[in-house]
């Protein structure tokens, strides 16, 4: 009985290992994981940068009093939210850039910018909406300007307020990043399926990249734990 | 000096302001009492622009606030507001939250500003709380803590909306004290108040407000002791025990 257990164990540990050798290692297969990473990164990282661009420029559109820049940001927060990412990509890639010859990150990068522009807008307009009146007001009864005021005393604010949403928001880019394959570009979910297109062995590389997805996603939400409790700690007002 | 002349403010139907004219003069303390609702806050928000009246003209040593080609931001540094809920700003400490308005809409050098937040702590007694933030601070010191901030930009004009309103009453004392000090500076203010007492003891002059309208002034001794219409009697003989 024991020796059967034994003779199984050390079978699965046999298989195991050559499935690691034939996925990661014959050929350095690793390497698409590795530079698949690097691509998910680099898109997310620089989209959610844009899209924070984007994203305040929109939300200040929408709480000026100027109609046709709130008319402006409304429209583009409501197609943009009311249509799919992976559309909005295919869209961009193949209609907008499809006659000019560009590096399939840089529009990545523009499609998730574009994308997550719209629902940081939302976020932000919430957080500015969630500062107290009365911070305006003083600020604004010691004679500095409405931009002055914004600037020095209620974004700050409102940035502490909606830290968590955006850190939030860009665990979602992330993630949604994994449908780049639709151009293409080969990011992690990409590279772990060339693998699996080059192994025949689905489990091993997807499961990889599920993880990779998770380690990240989980430290972000961690990192943001430990921010958010230290930026608590100073105010309650 | 201040000139209002027919100040009209409605909120959608409901008229909160329905014909002011009065005139503060430099050096005066003018007190502002009624029931609520009957517009002295809006009265008071309406002389920085807080908020904006329908009708009327509002003159700020012979400069019309209400005039949209006047620059209103150099005319509120001229203007003081201390408001009940104190406002002050959470994520500065309290050296930051005076000398921000100097620094940024005066351009004044950090170190003078700072002196000067200095000089004013110590007018309001807290100059040991220079680094602290104000949710360390007690509602009594918050309140002095905003009246230093206010006059860190040195303005003309002090308006005080109901400042001890939002106190426990322990806390009172102190922040009256510092407003008794300021008139005997000479500081012309506006206060917005349910103090009777001090309103009594420290005005120059009171205005009682119903239903939108000053319905009466005079002297403190007078209001108080001779009220002459019926509305100012009934109101008295609630507040004052």
């Amino acid at each position: 009985m024991d020796s059967m257990l034994t003779a199984s164990i050390s079978g699965w540990w046999q298989d195991f290992q050559g499935d690691l050798i034939l996925n990661f290692l014959v050929d350095k297969r690793y390497l698409f994981l590795v530079n698949g990473l690097k691509i998910t990164i680099q898109v997310s990282v620089f989209a959610i940068l844009l899209g924070m661009l984007l994203g305040f420029t929109l939300a200040f559109f929408k709480l000026s009093p100027i109609k046709p820049l709130q008319a402006f940001a409304s429209a583009y927060i409501n197609v943009i939210r009311g249509t799919p990412v992976v559309t909005q990509l295919l869209i961009i890639y193949f209609v907008i850039f499809g006659s000019v010859n560009i590096s399939k990150v840089l529009v990545a990068v523009i499609a998730f910018g574009i994308n997550s522009g719209a629902y940081v807008a939302e976020i932000v307009r919430g957080g500015i909406l969630s500062v107290d009146r009365g911070q305006t007001e003083a600020g604004r009864s010691l004679g500095l300007s409405y931009k002055q005021t914004m600037t020095h005393i209620v974004i700050p604010q409102a940035v502490k307020n909606i830290f968590p949403a955006l850190v939030n928001e860009f665990i979602v880019l992330l993630k949604e990043t994994a449908i780049v394959g639709y151009i293409a570009l080969e990011d992690l979910t990409k590279g772990a399926d060339i693998i699996r297109s080059r192994t025949y062995d689905p489990t091993m590389p997807l499961l990889s990249a599920a993880i990779i997805y998770f380690v990240l996603t989980t430290a972000l939400s961690k990192g943001m734990s430990v921010i958010e409790r230290r930026l608590r700690k100073g105010d309650q007002n | 000096m201040i000139k209002i002349n027919n100040l009209h403010k409605r909120f959608d139907d409901l008229a909160v302001l329905k014909g002011i004219n009065e005139q503060v003069h430099p050096g005066e303390v003018v007190a502002v009492i009624g029931p609520s609702g009957s517009g002295k806050s809006t009265f008071l928000r309406c002389i920085n622009l807080l908020e904006v009246p329908q009708e009327g003209e509002i003159l700020i040593e012979g400069l019309s606030i209400t005039d949209p080609k006047q620059d209103i931001n150099k005319l509120r540094q001229k203007v003081g507001m201390v408001f009940q809920q104190f406002n002050l700003f959470p994520h500065l400490s309290v050296m930051e939250n005076i000398t921000l308005a100097p620094v940024i809409a005066k351009k004044m050098d950090k170190k003078a500003a700072e002196t000067i937040a200095f000089q004013l702590l110590d007018k309001v007694g807290l100059r040991d709380k220079a680094n602290s933030y104000p949710n360390q601070l007690s509602g009594g010191q918050k309140q002095r803590i905003a009246i230093a901030r206010a006059l860190a930009m040195e303005p003309d004009i002090m308006l005080f909306d109901e400042p001890t309103s939002a106190l426990d009453p322990e806390m009172v004392g102190e922040v009256l004290e510092v407003i008794k000090q300021l008139a005997l500076e000479g500081m012309t203010m506006v206060i917005v108040t349910h103090e009777m007492g001090f309103a009594r003891e420290v005005a120059s002059r009171v205005l009682f407000m119903d239903e939108g309208l000053v319905v009466e002034q005079g002297v403190p001794a007078q209001l108080f002791g001779q009220p002459q219409e019926a509305r100012t009697k009934a109101f008295l003989s609630k507040v004052l025990k």
